[in-house]
């Protein structure tokens, strides 16, 4: 059973935001996703100062398996990226929604935020996936 | 409609991510697939590999109609239970298959075959079996268990019966021993030491729950595939199929050209491809970040090009490796293309891994 924390937000490929006090917002994969990926091995995050479209692929996360694009949930300024995860990509494993969160970026519209998949909506859509 | 293995219901059990392996849902990984290639590498770990089949061929003749079959001779097998790795080749020189053939005695030898090419497997070796008189017999009433690690062999012998129990823990590398239907074999595809049990289906589930029991970790087909790729060995039909010859697929070792006058199929052929082949087999070394797949693009700075048939993160080495199949003259530096960029990675000398020791 996934965990899918309420006070995010989602997208349909498997990413999760959350908006911090300050305006900005950071993201990562959720935990259906990293279990659907198995053991990650390599992690690529976008570099600080790249300006994202939203759908922009704009990271990888690599498994055993396979490698999978990581997508921006909506557009924005990469202010911060998660260097931990070169050298340690399995916290994104054990921890996907704290200690392995990938980048953090300005929104370009913080409301952007707002049109994006609730925690039921999003778990409404991993399920139908199950 | 997957066929099943009798370990179908363990997998469940166990809780195994299951998927479709060559017409047989068989298990990828149980929970960790890093966790599994590091338990065979550190202890023991355990495969369902009974999607393989077991092939009796039986008749005074057997020995001579193998000699023909393969590519490899089975001239070098002398002491009873001694076993040999083969390509088995068309008349053009392309791999049918890559296979474990066994001496038990002169008028039975046991072939040991892919998942996905027994069918053919059979109809070809029936085919070629019937002029030497030889019977084929598909042993689908056993199943084929791969025990390995470091502990693997001490844990299957404290297990077997008191008899086979005796031959196994002297029998040598390459070699097997067997009781009634039961056999044991020192072989596998991990780079480590252990045995390929070969029993019927009932008695390999007992013996399976017993050796989880004992802390044998289930290990599942991904970490099958890291283990034998860090141990520098082939998988048909990713880095050799029925469009390859063997000087271009690393298994030039594989061929016994002496005596000259043995006339196994595909010799002609092959023959011409001798100190000839276009294409090189290769193992790269990835030196820059990223991790390299199968079907990727290799170039290298003398302008010889090629394309990498197997390729993963190696668990062990913590980096990513990978066969190549390229241009005779590649030599030196090269790059791999990795999702549009070119990486730098290095030529090694496989095997990457062995006994758990990093050899490059």
């Amino acid at each position: 059973m996934s965990n899918v924390p309420a006070d995010l937000k989602y997208v349909k490929s498997h990413e999760w935001i959350k908006k911090l006090a300050d305006g900005t917002v950071v993201i990562g994969i959720t935990d259906h996703a990293q279990h659907a990926l198995g053991d990650l091995v390599f992690v690529e995050v976008p570099k600080v100062g790249r300006k994202l479209a939203a759908d922009e692929s704009c990271a990888v996360v690599e498994s055993v398996k396979a490698a999978s694009d990581v997508y921006a949930p909506i557009a924005g300024e990469v202010i911060d990226a998660n260097g931990a995860l070169a050298n340690t990509p399995e916290i994104l494993n054990s921890d996907p929604y704290e200690a392995g969160w990938m980048w953090k970026m300005k929104p370009n519209n913080a409301a952007d935020i707002d049109a994006l998949l609730d925690a039921a909506g999003y778990q409404k859509l991993i399920d139908e996936l199950n | 409609m997957l066929k099943k293995t009798a370990l179908h219901s363990e997998h469940v059990r166990l809780g195994a991510r299951l998927v479709d392996f060559a017409g047989w849902e068989m298990p990828i990984q149980y929970q960790s697939q890093l966790d599994e290639h590091h338990a065979v590498r550190a202890d023991s770990g355990m495969f369902d590999v009974a999607h393989m089949s077991a092939v009796d061929l039986h008749g005074p003749r057997t020995r001579e109609f193998l000699r023909k079959l393969l590519a490899n001779d089975v001239a070098k097998l002398t002491a009873p239970g001694k076993a040999l790795y083969s390509c088995m080749l068309r008349e053009d020189a392309g791999i049918i298959d890559d296979l474990i053939a066994y001496f038990l005695s002169e008028d039975w030898f046991r072939l040991v075959v892919n998942a996905g090419t027994t069918d053919k497997d059979l109809a070809w070796i029936r085919q070629q079996a019937a002029a030497f008189g030889v019977t084929v017999k598909h042993r689908d009433d056993l199943g084929i268990v791969a025990v390995q690690g470091p502990q693997a062999r001490e844990k299957v012998i404290k297990l077997l019966p008191a008899d086979l129990a005796a031959a196994a823990q002297s029998v040598g590398v390459f070699q097997a021993v067997y009781s009634g239907d039961w056999f044991v074999g020192r072989t596998g595809y991990t780079g480590e030491d252990g045995f390929e049990l070969m029993l019927p289906h009932a008695d390999l589930v007992k013996l399976w729950q017993k050796l989880e029991a004992d802390g044998v970790r289930p290990a599942g087909l991904g970490a099958r595939d890291t283990l034998r790729l860090e141990a520098g060995m082939n998988l048909y039909g990713q880095d050799m199929d029925e469009s390859k010859h063997p000087l271009e697929s690393g298994l030039g070792w594989t061929i016994a050209w002496d005596p000259a006058d043995r006339d196994f199929i595909g010799r002609k052929a092959l023959s011409a491809f001798r100190g000839n082949s276009a294409h090189k087999f290769v193992s790269l070394l990835l030196e820059g970040r990223g991790v390299v797949r199968a079907h990727m693009k290799v170039r290298f700075a003398n302008g010889a090009e090629g394309e990498t048939t197997s390729g993963g993160f190696s668990p062990t080495m913590k980096s990513s490796i990978a066969f190549a199949r390229v241009d005779a003259k590649a030599e030196g530096i090269c790059e791999v293309e990795i999702r549009g960029q070119w990486v730098a990675a290095k030529l090694v000398k496989a095997p990457f891994v062995r006994n758990g020791k990093v050899l490059v």
